[in-house]
């Protein structure tokens, strides 16, 4: 469905995307990952014809986009990282703007009333969009790329800045869209993507650093367990106690918290959980547990492993296993 | 390209501007007329109305230009309809037939000052008319720079003070051009002179090089604005 061949993008000597390939097939979710200026946006922008490419091909449905952009600018609905949306109209206006714009021979009124009930803004048709919610913005601009049931539809940071109830429809719009629709989304949150998707494309300083389905990434992400725990107790006791449990391979104070609690980080195998046993332990010690919580793996921590375990494999064919970190899930 | 024509009206009239625009085009083409053609005696003579016109047109007419392309690339709106199947050149035009339609509707209203004219007095209808061919000329081109020089900037007040710099100068020039001796620098003033082409209307002649030369501003200007969103693409 896409095709994206050694795709580069020079700003002056500056490379923000450095020979990108994908292959992406019909009714695939994927999911662009990277931190801020990774060229997540930058390969979005360029598949969707608003940024050129300097060398490198984009085919869509095996169109080459520069040969024919407005067929193919058809085929694509783009929600960009800011809804662009003219905050003057309201949004019936500007969906109707939308519809002429892009050429579409449906019947209007049905297909807007269908992606209104779709994305849930029926009740907010008459409104000018300058007084919506961001919540609601955010979905005047989904709706955007729907006109015109475009196969390909790529949304850039769909979540960012929405209330936790919002994010959370917002991805299970966006995964019911996939039951229809070849999805790309970008996003800085690896939940997010699990959640969502059904491959992770991760990008860092415009390559592509791992490009794998989304419950290989998360095993690989998942090898060691980590555990945030507050114990009120003495620190030296406690931690040389927390280091000889069972199944606990390394230990760590962190910090102290208020009078006589501290922080410790604990790290173990993935199939160990040590919950119960330390809990029952450290009553016998009656070193009460002020909070315990289970950290999951952050994107940055994903990073280092993947570099980590190129530099690794690159350096001994023997193919050592680097070490997977778990932290604080970014949110 | 009639989409973004019809937005373009339709976002004049939700909000101030084209209301503004318009009563400040009528409001100044009443005033000056009647000071101009009225107060000055029996002549019924239009040429100092037209030439005071020149004058407010350039300072009004970027309030229709200003906020065209700076305002969607602000508001990062230009991305929809650069990934829309809408060429460059239909955007462009969408815009320049919107903000050109604006002002040749305020001014076909404003002809109702001539009114008076044939009323109390004995015009010349074929200076009248050259000379309003010649202003909706000239307006066309006025609207292809102001939508040039607001495809330059993301800041409206910007585009607006540069705009109209830009168009008094390219007004003023003909004035000054008289005082230069050297031959070569007259001869190339006089091409960006938009005053000098003016004058062929005011004997009431429809001049073939007057009327290709305000088209081909309009050409270059309008397809100079294309140029700046190729460019920026690949920039």
């Amino acid at each position: 469905m896409i095709r994206i061949e050694n795709l580069v993008k020079r700003y002056g000597k500056k490379y923000a995307l450095d020979s990108i390939s994908l292959d992406i097939s019909k009714g695939e979710v994927i999911g662009f990952l990277g931190p801020n200026g990774a060229g997540k946006s930058t390969t979005m922008n360029i598949i969707t014809g608003y940024l050129s490419a300097t060398s490198g091909n984009v085919y869509i449905d095996g169109i080459d986009l520069l040969s024919d952009p407005q067929t193919v600018k058809t085929m694509i609905g783009y929600l960009p990282e800011q809804p662009p949306l003219y905050v003057d109209m309201t949004v019936r206006e500007y969906l109707n703007f939308v519809f002429d714009l892009k050429k579409c021979t449906y019947s209007r009124k049905k297909h807007i009333d269908e992606i209104c009930s779709v994305v849930k803004i029926a009740d907010v048709q008459n409104r000018v969009i300058r007084n919506l919610s961001k919540g609601y913005k955010q979905r005047v601009g989904i709706a955007q790329a729907l006109v015109g049931n475009p196969p390909i539809i790529i949304f850039d940071e769909p979540t960012v800045g929405l209330d936790p109830k919002e994010i959370i429809e917002i991805r299970s719009l966006i995964r019911k869209l996939g039951e229809k629709h070849t999805v790309i989304l970008s996003t800085h949150i690896l939940s997010e993507v699990q959640v969502v998707c059904d491959r992770i494309i991760i990008i860092d300083s415009g390559r592509i650093i791992a490009d794998k389905p989304t419950e290989e990434l998360a095993r690989v992400a998942g090898t060691n367990k980590k555990y945030n725990v507050k114990i009120s107790g003495p620190l030296r006791e406690v931690l040389s106690m927390l280091k000889e449990h069972p199944g606990v391979k390394s230990a760590e104070a962190t910090g102290e918290n208020d009078n006589g609690t501290y922080t410790f980080i604990l790290e173990t195998d993935a199939n160990t959980d040590i919950r119960r046993s330390l809990f029952s332990a450290l009553t016998e010690y009656n070193w009460p547990m002020m909070g315990l919580e289970e950290i999951n793996a952050s994107l940055e921590d994903i990073f280092i492993s993947i570099v980590d375990s190129k530099y690794e494999s690159e350096k001994s064919s023997e193919g050592t296993r680097a070490s997977w970190d778990d932290a604080d899930e970014e949110i | 390209m009639s989409a973004i024509f019809k937005r373009e009206m339709l976002s004049y009239f939700t909000g101030a501007i084209g209301y503004v625009f318009i009563a400040v085009f009528l409001a100044l083409t009443g005033g000056v007329f009647g000071i101009c053609t009225l107060f000055m005696g029996k002549e019924s003579s239009v040429s100092m109305f037209f030439i005071a016109m020149l004058f407010i047109y350039s300072i009004i007419v970027p309030l229709l230009t200003m906020k065209s392309f700076s305002e969607e690339r602000k508001t990062r709106t230009e991305q929809l309809l650069l990934t829309s199947p809408v060429s460059l050149t239909g955007m462009v035009m969408g815009k320049f037939f919107s903000a050109y339609a604006m002002f040749a509707g305020s001014f076909v209203i404003s002809c109702v000052n001539f009114y008076t004219l044939f009323r109390y007095g004995t015009p010349n209808v074929a200076v009248l008319v050259s000379y309003c061919v010649g202003i909706l000329l000239i307006g066309a081109a006025y609207v292809a720079i102001g939508l040039f020089i607001s495809a330059l900037t993301e800041n409206q007040l910007i585009a607006a003070i540069a705009t109209i710099g830009t168009l008094i100068v390219m007004l003023v020039i003909s004035f000054v051009n008289q005082y230069i001796d050297f031959y070569p620098v007259r001869f190339v003033l006089s091409w960006i002179s938009i005053y000098s082409r003016f004058s062929n209307f005011t004997f009431g002649i429809l001049d073939i090089s007057s009327l290709l030369y305000y088209f081909s501003i309009c050409f270059v200007f309008l397809f100079l604005t294309v140029r700046v969103y190729e460019k920026r693409r690949w920039a």
